[in-house]
This record gives C-alpha cells, structure tokens and sequence, in this order.
C-alpha cells in the first residue's frame, strides 16, 4: 500500500475546474517531484490534499495509509501525518512563535496519544530542531513569521516540518523567493529530514530545487492532471526544452 | 422660530427624580445636587436624537429605575466577600457593597506616606474645595449619567496622593452589587494626585448574574504636573446589570496617564471617557479590551481634549463581538488653536464572530489647530479564514485555533498594562472569556 495515493482527484474553485483526474502514488522513503508550468493546478493540489475550504472536491480519492483523506478536518489530516509546507507561510501577529509551536506539537501529540511535552522538554526540543536549521533564537521570539524575510519564511516551515514529524510532506514552491544560500539550508533541512517511514511531494515551478533536493520520482502536471512520469532526469530534461511541449497537452 | 417641544417624561425619569429629591441633601452638597436634579428634570435622559447617544438610546434602554439600594446587612457583606475579581494582584482594596463603603472588605491600615484615603462625608468635611469638583470639570455640558449621579451624591471616596509620593502598592476600588432583586446603585470616587506624584488605581465592578440591577460610579482623576497614573478597570457586572460610567480626567503639564478598561459584564454598559489635556507636553495612553457575548450593548466613547501645547495622545480599543452583540465605539479627539504640536493617534478595532453581531465605529477628528499630527482608524472583519487555516494545517483544532487569533487581537491592547500582575490578572480574565466560548 502506497503511504499516499491519489486516484482520479477532481476539484474545482467556484465554478472552475482545476483538477481533472489526478493520480499518484508515493511510497514510504520516497520522494516524488512535481513540476509543471503556471496555473496546471499544483498548488490546487496541495490545497486540497492540505484541506482548504476554498476548493470543493468533485470526485476521485486520496488516502493517507489507506485511510481517506478528504473527510477530515484540516486539523485531522495533520494529525494524522500530513505536512503542507506553504508556499506563502501567513504572518499571524500577536502569536509568539513559541505559543503556536507549543499549541501545534501538543495538539497533533494528543490526537496521536502521545504524551504532551512539558515546558522544558519542549523549549529544548525546539531549540535543537532551530539550530539544525540554522534558525536565530530571536526568531522565535518573534510573532508568527512577522517581519521575516521571505529565507526566514522558508526555513521557519521546515522547523515546524521537523518539530510535527509528520509522514506525509507536501512542499509547494518551497523554493520561489529564495537565494541560493537559503535555498541549499532548507534543501539540507529537508534532506536530514528524509527517512525510510516518510514521504516526500517537492511541488516545484524549476528544477534548481531538484539539485539539492534529489527526487526518487519526477511527475509532469499540467491542466489539472499528471501527463508524465519519470526519473530524476524528466527534470534536467525539463530545465532545457521547457513546458512548451506541455501547454497543449491533456 | 424656534417652537419649544417638551418630550413625554418616561417612567424612568419620573422615577429618578422622585427617587432623588426624597434623599437626605445635607450641606455642603446640597446646592450642587439640588442643580443637578433640576438639569434632570428639565433635560432628561438622552435618546438617539442626542448625537453622543444616537446608538444607545438610554431612553429606551432603560425602561425602570430599579429602587435605591438598602445599607448592605451581614449577608451582603458575606456575599460581597466571595467576591474574586483581581483578587490576587496585591493591592490595597478600597470596597463598595451595593454603593455602600464597607470597612470591613477594605485595607485602610498603614497607609503609605503621602496617601490619604477617605470617605466622600469625611473628605467633605475637611476639604472645602472639594465640591467645586464634585460638580464636574465641564459644568456647562449636560450628561444625564453625571447628573444623576451628582443628584445621588452620598457614598464616595477621596484617595489624595500628596506631591512627590510614589506609591507602588496597586489601589482597588471595588463596587460590589449583592442580592437577588433588581437595586440601583451610585458612587462616586475621586484620585488626586499631586505634583511628580506617581499610583495605580485599579477599579472593579461585579454583581449577579440574572438581577436586573442598576449602577452608575464615576472616577474622577485630577493629576497635577509632572505625575504619573495608571488606571485599570475592569467591568464585570452581572449578565443583567445596566452600567453607567464614567472617568473623568484632568492633566497637568508633563503628566503621563495610562488607562486600561476590560469590559464583558453587563446586558447595556455606556463608559465616557472625558479627559482634558489641560497643560503641556501631556502624554496619554487610553486602550481597552471589550468582550462581547449574548445580547449585550456596550458603548465606550472617548473625548480628548487637547487644550495645551505638546500633548501626546494614544487611543487602542479591541472589541470582540460573539453572537448578536452589539458594540459602539465612538472616539473624539479635539484640538484646540493653542495645542500646536499635538500628536493624537486613535485606533479602534472590531472583530465580528456572530453572523448578527454590530458594531458601530464612530471616530471623530475636530482639529483648530495647524501644527498637529492627527490619525484615527476603524476596523472590522471577521477572523481571517487564511490565518485559520494555517493553524488548522498545522494540526490545531477550530475552536482552539480560532481562540488563538482571537487572544492575538486583544491581547495587544492588554500588553498595554504596565503593572505585570494586573496585566496578568486581565489577561487571565480575559482567557476565561475565551474557554468559555470554546466549550459552546
């Protein structure tokens, strides 16, 4: 059984269809690419896998570990192990980055019957993960992503990736907005966070990203499904020729 | 031609002011609330023809004027003793049992140097200018709250803090209503502070849940030259309850003045905040935090006045609005031809969770002078779907996230607390709000 299998997804936004029968299958240890040009509906996808009310399903399945995805809550889906590292992360003002760490981690560790962390145990916890990504202690003081740069941004995600251990990671666009430098931090703080029970979806618009972040399987998307599938080198094939060919695909 | 219309007393006021001029009127008050009682008579209470009343229309509003409330007997006391609101915040309490001065619920002993503590009947006896400012620093403005409550004028209490005295030790008046049947109740307390002079007055209101009662307290601050106060309420009457307010400040050169209000009591609250910057160089910060559930109306308006050169004035009010609530805000910053280089900046902002809450943002500018920096702002909406979701995405559930956001919108007008006790004795009250709504 795939960790996360995607069959036949259908979704629209009002009145616009944007996902028109989208499939895919990742497996525990593996990391799929997603690549494709603007508006083929990649980040519909991880919205919707994320739950977003803004986007009505209109048929198909996802599954978590064979359990279905589309039922749950938001909230659920997190708990259960799925993981969507935003593209835009929101500035909450007035929400110390701590009290929302803290909120978050007990909340999944409940629902999962894990026991809560204490105070110390926690703020050691954060700090270690923080340093790992080389994420300054002041940040966290801060409120939720306010005043961060789009790096800070980036990295802060991949913090909260490590501190909820989920199984399911979707990174949409992770890397718009970054410099190289910031880029290869969060690639490392991705590549540390790869294991043999975890699943990665890389939604990218470019293949610098694949560099640092070495894709096990590489997936075409365009008008709202997966046109094609391949190895590592679908992506440096991309990066040469373009979308041109898939404009007009579907 | 002007043609004079005279309006239909309503019951309430027929009944105020038979109720009123029946009490003992003893010397040297007896002038001032015998005025006060012909204002009433001839003015009334205001409807929503008045402008400063327009959404809250007291005529309406209050139908009955509950009957004056008896001396408290033992069990009052006993009950007012139960009493917990910012109990634990180590302040010297100052206590008010159905508008009634009780000894026993108050800490009168050792008093710091330079603190004065007295009942409005003591105070008057020693202090002959006392009732010039009893009578209101605006005399020739008619607010049907002063009126009556200098037509009720008995119980009292005068906290003068002499020139130089810093005292550290949090004052707390409390006003305490107790019983099972509706009673009105009046007070009246007044904080001077001297020169370079420095306090913090706490003030609280709380009653029972499902009794009609009626209160009316006003706290007047005059605060000389260079002193520095900070004031925090907090209103938390019985579901109820109607609450008329006011605190009525006056500024010296160079004063600084912090005030906080934390409202979530009462089915109809009106606060009026008239404060005159009457010297130079004045620095004030006016914020408050309104919690609103249920039916309730709360109204809090704001009138600063800046008279004097140099003034600095910083206005901050949340309001959270569940249900069908209703919240008003109205907020007057003027500034008169004198006060060149004053800069007065006003924010209020609502945050609207019931689908039939109101709120009415009324922000007003009058400015007579050239040199001035003015801004004032109103908000409201709805929490942010987008900001939800994040926490949801994050694995917090609804109520827990939308608890978060809520706490983030006021809590930045009670990070304004200076005192970190109070601050946090607010914000835990506040909480409570909070826990309240996630467990519906």
């Amino acid at each position: 059984m795939a960790l996360l299998e995607v069959k036949n997804l259908q979704a629209r936004v009002e009145d616009k269809e944007i996902l028109r029968g989208l499939s895919l299958a990742v497996n525990a240890g593996e990391v799929h690419a997603i690549m494709g040009p603007n508006g083929s509906g990649k980040s519909t996808l991880s919205y919707v896998l994320a739950g977003k009310s803004d986007y009505e399903v209109t048929g198909g399945t996802a599954t978590l570990e064979g359990e279905d995805l589309l039922s749950l809550e938001p909230d659920e889906r997190a708990a259960k192990g799925l993981f969507l590292a935003f593209q835009y992360p929101i500035e909450i003002p007035g929400v110390a980055s701590m009290t929302f760490f803290r909120t978050a981690v007990n909340a999944v560790r409940k629902k999962r019957g894990d026991e809560e962390l204490s105070t110390p145990d926690f703020l050691r916890f954060v700090r270690e993960k923080a340093k790992e990504l080389n994420i300054d202690q002041d940040m966290l003081k801060r409120p939720v992503n306010v005043g961060f740069s789009g790096g800070e941004k980036k990295r802060n995600e991949i913090l909260q990736m490590a501190l909820l251990e989920p199984k399911m990671c979707v990174l949409d666009e992770t890397d718009s907005g970054l410099d190289i430098d910031a880029l290869k931090i969060v690639a490392e703080g991705v590549n540390r966070l790869r294991a043999k029970n975890r699943g990665f979806l890389v939604i990218t618009h470019y293949q610098r990203l694949l560099d640092h972040i070495v894709p096990d399987v590489v997936h075409v998307m365009a008008k709202g499904k997966i046109v094609r599938t391949g190895g590592p080198e679908l992506a440096h094939e991309l990066e040469a020729k373009g979308y041109a060919a898939y404009d007009n695909a579907a | 031609m002007n043609a004079e219309v005279k309006m239909m007393r309503t019951a309430a006021e027929t009944q105020y002011s038979d109720a009123l001029s029946a009490l003992p009127a003893p010397e040297p008050i007896r002038a001032l609330r015998e005025k006060a009682l012909r204002l009433f008579a001839e003015k009334g209470l205001p409807h929503r023809r008045v402008e400063e009343w327009k959404y809250t229309d007291l005529r309406v509003l209050l139908r009955e004027m509950a009957p004056l409330a008896g001396k408290p007997d033992a069990r009052a006391i006993a009950e007012a003793n139960k009493n917990d609101v910012l109990s634990d915040i180590g302040a010297r309490e100052i206590t008010f049992v159905n508008g009634a001065f009780a000894a026993e619920l108050s800490k009168l002993k050792g008093l710091e140097q330079g603190l004065r503590i007295s009942t409005l009947a003591d105070a008057l006896k020693s202090d002959p200018t006392l009732p010039q400012l009893l009578a209101g620093l605006n005399p020739s403005k008619y607010d049907a709250v002063f009126a009556l409550n200098t037509a009720a004028l008995n119980e009292g209490v005068v906290i003068d803090i002499a020139p130089g005295a810093q005292i550290a030790k949090p004052i707390h008046i409390r006003h305490i209503v107790t019983g099972t049947s509706p009673v009105s109740v009046f007070g009246r307390a007044v904080v001077k502070v001297g020169k370079k002079a420095q306090a913090t007055i706490v003030q609280s209101h709380a009653g029972p849940d499902a009794v009609a009662y009626q209160t009316n307290t006003i706290l007047q601050l005059s605060v000389a030259d260079d002193a520095e106060l900070d004031i925090v309420r907090v209103q938390a009457e019985g579901d109820k309850a109607i609450h008329l307010s006011m605190t009525i400040a006056a500024a010296g050169a160079k004063s600084r003045f912090r005030s906080f209000a934390l409202t979530t009591g009462a089915a109809v609250s009106r606060h009026t905040v008239p404060f005159a910057f009457a010297g130079k160089d004045i620095r004030a910060l006016i914020s408050g935090a309104t919690l609103l559930r249920g039916k309730q109306h709360t109204d809090m308006t704001l009138e600063v006045d800046h008279a004097q050169p140099g003034g600095e004035s910083r206005e901050l009010f949340k309001t959270v609005l569940d249900d069908e609530s209703r919240g008003v805000f109205q907020g007057l910053i003027v500034v008169r031809p004198d006060a060149q280089k004053t800069d007065g900046r006003m924010m209020s902002a609502a945050l609207l969770l019931g689908e039939s809450a109101e709120m009415d943002n009324k922000p007003e500018l009058e400015i007579f002078a050239d040199d001035v920096q003015c801004a004032h702002g109103a908000t409201t909406g709805a929490l942010d779907d987008d900001l939800l979701f994040y926490l949801r995405a994050r694995g917090i559930p609804k109520k827990e996230a939308e608890s978060l956001l809520i706490q983030s919108f006021f809590g930045e007008a009670i990070e304004t607390i200076e005192n970190q006790k109070i601050r946090d004795a607010v914000m835990s009250r506040a909480s409570a709000w909070l826990a309240a709504r996630a467990v519906k």
